[in-house]
């Protein structure tokens, strides 16, 4: 339960970051942020890095902007800065609603926004809210920058487009209409479990209809996506019980769901349904 | 190739200077390098919240920082609490309200408790339970863990 040695490095610049990156990559050289996904990986030797790039002392990594249109939040911003609204509207209300349901207090005063999506747990709450709302990645190395959409970024389990050197610097997330509509639920044995599947749903309302419909899926497949079936099921209809129930039947049909030692696929895709139809509920 | 680098830790106070290997936990740096040992190890994975300690004014798990991490940050354990013999009101509290039993947790929900408590005074009621899920006990069954840190939050706030 003690990890395996390693080297630490701490650069104070992201270019001095960026560069030490690029010369340890190759050697099983880490980034090391928050630490709450890695360092209990390491605890438990799955992972040994032999080098780490501790990037808590790297200045211009802290920001949280909003240029009107996008919400940038730099590689060192901690899950517990969205506890309050960070933007004004419906999307900075979403943020603070998701990060509660975020691991437990002591984590989220350490892990980092930008940590997890490169961690990219299937389960992972902000991956959930990047994949449904089409964020973009700002990947940076000594090569160069690189943008990456959210859709092409989770490749699976634990595994991103993130190539070695790269480091996820910044995302962007949309701005949300002033009239969007959102709701969100996670299942999870116990307090701060990983979710065994989770959703989150926006919408906006035309004349009574829905319109502009997102249904995200986490913890159900090996990345969270959005389900197009669900969404065709929301749009051009009034939301209420009949068209809920129809798109969180369309999720449960649409997923490929994982299984594992605690639960079989059939099980899982249960799961898909129930929350997304609560997501849906709680958007009213 | 992780030769041990000389840090000097801050707690309650005091300065401790110690050589560590990078790996060095911060708990274990606290415990065994500066003899500190009212912070308990749990899990050692972030888990069991046996561990939290508060580092610059934030309630954290010392089991997922690395030692050298905490290098020139304010750290405070369970031994900071007491100002002499006059117990925090937290300790109080939960001595009144038979917030443990066997005691091994208590530590970590302590700095926890007091840690949140600092940082949101008006915290409510439903946030507090969200809070206090953060760390494991085996004895109490919590509820006199939310008493004892309700009324410590009413005599902190006064």
């Amino acid at each position: 339960m003690k990890p395996a040695a390693f080297i630490r490095h701490v650069p104070k610049t992201l270019d001095e970051a960026l560069k030490v990156l690029s010369d340890v990559a190759p050697d099983d050289g880490r980034v090391l942020a928050g630490g709450q996904s890695l360092v209990p990986i390491m605890a438990f030797r799955l992972a040994k890095p032999a080098h780490l790039v501790d990037i808590n002392e790297v200045e211009g990594l802290q920001h949280i902007a909003c240029d009107g249109k996008t919400l940038s939040i730099g590689a060192r911003v901690r899950h517990a800065a969205f506890h309050k609204p960070v933007v004004d509207g419906p999307l900075g209300a979403l943020l603070s609603y998701v990060a509660r349901h975020i691991a437990h207090y002591p984590i989220r005063m350490r892990g980092t926004f930008c940590g997890s999506l490169a961690h990219a747990d299937p389960s992972s709450e902000w991956c959930l809210v990047s994949a449904t709302l089409g964020a973009t990645m700002v990947v940076k190395s000594t090569r160069g920058e690189r943008r990456i959409a959210a859709a092409d970024f989770f490749e699976g389990i634990m595994s991103t487009a993130l190539a070695e050197d790269e480091l996820l610097a910044e995302v962007r997330l949309p701005l949300l209409a002033a009239d969007t509509k959102f709701g969100f639920y996670e299942f999870s044995r116990r307090a701060g479990d990983f979710a065994m599947a989770s959703s989150l749903v926006t919408y906006r309302l035309a004349g009574g209809k829905i319109a502009d419909a997102r249904v995200g899926v986490g913890g159900a497949e090996p990345s969270p996506r959005r389900i197009a079936e669900a969404e065709a099921a929301l749009n051009g209809n009034a939301p209420g019980e009949d068209h809920f129930r129809a798109a969180a039947a369309a999720a449960a049909d649409a997923v490929e769901p994982l299984e594992d030692h605690q639960t079989t696929g059939e099980y899982r895709r249960d799961l898909v349904r129930a929350v997304v139809h609560r997501a849906l509920e709680h958007s009213i | 190739m992780t030769e041990k680098s000389t840090i000097t830790l801050t707690i309650n106070g005091h300065d401790h200077a110690i050589a560590v290997e990078p790996r060095r936990t911060l708990v274990d740096a606290i415990r065994e390098d500066c003899g500190q040992t009212g912070t308990h190890i749990g899990c050692e994975h972030g888990i069991c919240g046996a561990c939290t300690v508060i580092v610059d004014g934030e309630p954290v798990r010392s089991c997922l920082m690395f030692a050298v991490q905490a290098e020139g940050k304010a750290i405070r354990t369970v031994e900071g609490l007491a100002a002499g013999d006059t117990l925090h009101p937290m300790q109080q509290a939960f001595i009144d309200h038979h917030g443990l039993q066997c005691g091994f947790c208590t530590p970590g929900f302590l700095m926890l408790a007091v840690g949140v408590l600092e940082r949101e005074p008006d915290i409510s009621d439903d946030d507090l339970i969200d809070v206090l899920s953060s760390n494991l006990c085996r004895c109490t069954g919590y509820q006199n863990i939310i008493k004892a840190v309700r009324a410590a939050a009413a005599e902190m706030r006064k």
